[in-house]
């Protein structure tokens, strides 16, 4: 094993670490700031399989983390289930089913027509939400009630013990999970397809490969990704709202992915990690975030196309 | 009628975002923002202009001069950030445009604050008149008309003058024109204040008729983009019958069923990209 790969065990495993330490030492505020990020991190973790390893950029996939968001939140308020376990396998069951039909549309297509189409469906979507409120509650959302977490009924508890107690053990293993099927999926031989398709579409083609058809599989795993994400977002907030589709939504997950280094595995947990401390952090002395992440944004764009982990591994010999 | 008057609006952004695309090949979601930036301008023109004593019958001037103005400010973005990125993936051209997008929307809350602008009273200046059985205010119809008059002079623009020419041959062939001896940076650059000050002219003008917010940039674009899909990208044609259609589908929907509003013109755009993904009047470029 090289010295890097070392170095990259170690810092995971810090990583890992501090992850389940956080909730006994850190306060309950920043806690409760990491579920936030677990959720993002889920939905970076899916779209990357399609925007790093694929070479497909969607600037829809916000409607994928409001189908998850809602179907979570579907089921707590209109059906008596509550179990968090059958919430996330519905968001992940009905995500895959939207991805399909859409996926099955947009994947003959590249580049910028792949954005618009994407961009148009997650606008459906986003109009759905807000005009059709006897369904959906319109600009208001919906409630999330509580879900109890594996069969547990949790609801005498304080709300802030829930969020940073069982809640957060909960995410952290979704995304612990999460992150070691993605491992697998992108090490495997689909996984290499997937990249030989990203760089020369025609080559792979001439040697077999089903282009369109890796490609929709792709689109419909990372879809998966981002609509378990979306469940995991609600219950903190105890809502859900139609802005989670808007495309400005859409925009900022692919800000979050470059941030960190869509060309890396980690990255995208990285940049959304750093996307919601940070933005936490500036709004917590000027208002004004989206003028500050909007010149980092152009400043990555020029100069640092590679992200954070691109600069990481510029700066080590 | 209050559909076309919207569709003149919308052709004046789309054309805009089509000559930006045309040219650059960049897809510019900041359009939408400079639509913004321009209502806001607009609004403090005619503010500067009544505090000034001027006859309320001319404030479309002032309105006009300070949307046209302010899209100076596109050779700023151009110069300043675009211009480093025209060799690179367009993904991070359309992710920098996002970057605009995020920037200005906050100027424009640090500059004009939160609540909603508008100029008090003068979208009946004009008077109104009755037309095909509705009452329609005067300031629409000029409106209209003033579109209408850009529309034949940008296809004035690029098909008689020599500026038209260069433009057209940089949109063609960018080497074959840099060979030919056309200073790309100097056309870039002239196109996208082109492009920007089409979108704040159509900000200022929208103003009497509404007011002023901070989120009217990011959901106009999408307007925009329903506007150039359908007509074509690239395409000046198309930009005027997308907005055409766009303006007046969802003024009849709004009319008949209006949870259908935008959901009918997404739903077109995306017949449109499945069927022609070139658009009405697009052409076959890759």
């Amino acid at each position: 094993m090289t010295g890097r790969a070392m170095a990259g065990r170690a810092i995971l495993a810090a990583a890992g670490l501090a992850a389940l330490l956080v909730p006994l030492v850190a306060p309950a505020y920043y806690v409760l700031l990491m579920l936030p990020f677990m959720a993002y991190a889920v939905v970076l973790l899916g779209l990357n399989l399609l925007f790093g390893y694929t070479g497909l950029v969607s600037f829809g996939h916000a409607l994928f983390i409001a189908v998850g968001a809602y179907a979570g939140a579907f089921l707590t308020t209109h059906t008596r289930l509550r179990s968090f376990e059958v919430m996330l396998v519905a968001a992940a069951g009905l995500g895959a089913a939207a991805a399909a039909l859409v996926g099955a549309l947009c994947v003959r297509h590249v580049k910028i027509y792949f954005g618009m189409l994407t961009l148009a469906f997650g606008m459906v979507f986003y109009t759905f939400l807000l005009k059709f409120y006897r369904l959906t509650g319109g600009d208001e959302g919906m409630r999330v009630l509580r879900p109890h977490l594996l069969g547990v009924d949790l609801d005498a508890m304080p709300k802030t013990d829930y969020l940073a107690g069982p809640y957060y053990y909960y995410c952290l293993a979704v995304l612990v999970l999460a992150t070691l099927l993605m491992w697998r999926i992108v090490h495997s031989p689909f996984g290499l397809c997937l990249r030989t398709i990203r760089d020369n579409p025609a080559k792979a083609e001439a040697l077999g490969l089903g282009v369109t058809r890796y490609r929709w599989h792709a689109f419909v795993i990372s879809a998966v990704y981002a609509a378990v994400g979306g469940a995991l977002l609600g219950p903190p907030t105890g809502n859900v709202d139609p802005t989670l589709a808007y495309w400005t939504q859409s925009g900022n997950i692919v800000f979050m992915t470059l941030l960190g280094g869509f060309a890396s595995f980690f990255g995208p947990i990285l940049g959304a990690f750093v996307f919601i401390f940070l933005q936490d952090l500036v709004m917590s002395v000027v208002p004004y975030w989206r003028l500050i992440f909007g010149a980092i944004l152009a400043v990555i764009v020029i100069f640092a196309p590679g992200g954070l982990m691109g600069l990481f591994a510029r700066a080590r010999p | 009628m209050s559909g076309v008057f919207h569709a003149a609006i919308l052709f004046l952004v789309a054309a805009g975002l089509q000559v930006v695309f045309g040219v650059q090949k960049i897809f510019n979601l900041a359009c939408g923002s400079f639509y913004a930036l321009g209502a806001y301008v607009g609004v403090s023109a005619v503010g500067w202009y009544a505090a000034a004593g001027g006859p309320p019958a001319l404030f479309i001037l002032p309105l006009a001069l300070g949307g046209l103005l302010v899209g100076l400010s596109g050779v700023v973005v151009e110069r300043g950030l675009l211009r480093f990125v025209y060799d690179r993936d367009e993904t991070f051209q359309l992710l920098l445009t996002f970057a605009v997008v995020l920037m200005m929307e906050d100027l424009i809350r640090m500059t004009w604050g939160t609540s909603p602008r508008s100029t008090a009273g003068l979208y009946l200046a004009y008077g109104q008149v009755q037309l095909l059985g509705a009452t329609v205010p005067v300031y629409n119809l000029i409106v209209i008309a003033a579109s209408l008059l850009i529309a034949v002079g940008m296809g004035w623009l690029l098909a008689r003058t020599s500026f038209g020419r260069i433009i057209r041959a940089t949109a063609d062939n960018r080497e074959m024109a840099q060979a030919l001896g056309v200073d790309l940076g100097r056309v870039y650059a002239r196109v996208f204040t082109l492009g920007t000050a089409l979108g704040t002219l159509g900000g200022a003008l929208v103003i009497p008729a509404t007011a002023a917010m901070s989120e009217m940039g990011i959901e106009l674009i999408v307007e925009a983009f329903a506007v150039v899909v359908i007509g074509g990208l690239g395409s000046m044609r198309g930009a005027f019958v997308g907005a055409l259609a766009v303006g007046v589908l969802r003024a009849v929907a709004i009319a008949v069923y209006p949870e259908l509003e935008m959901l009918l013109i997404y739903l077109i755009v995306i017949a449109v990209l499945l069927l022609r993904p070139r658009g009405l009047f697009g052409r076959a470029t890759a």
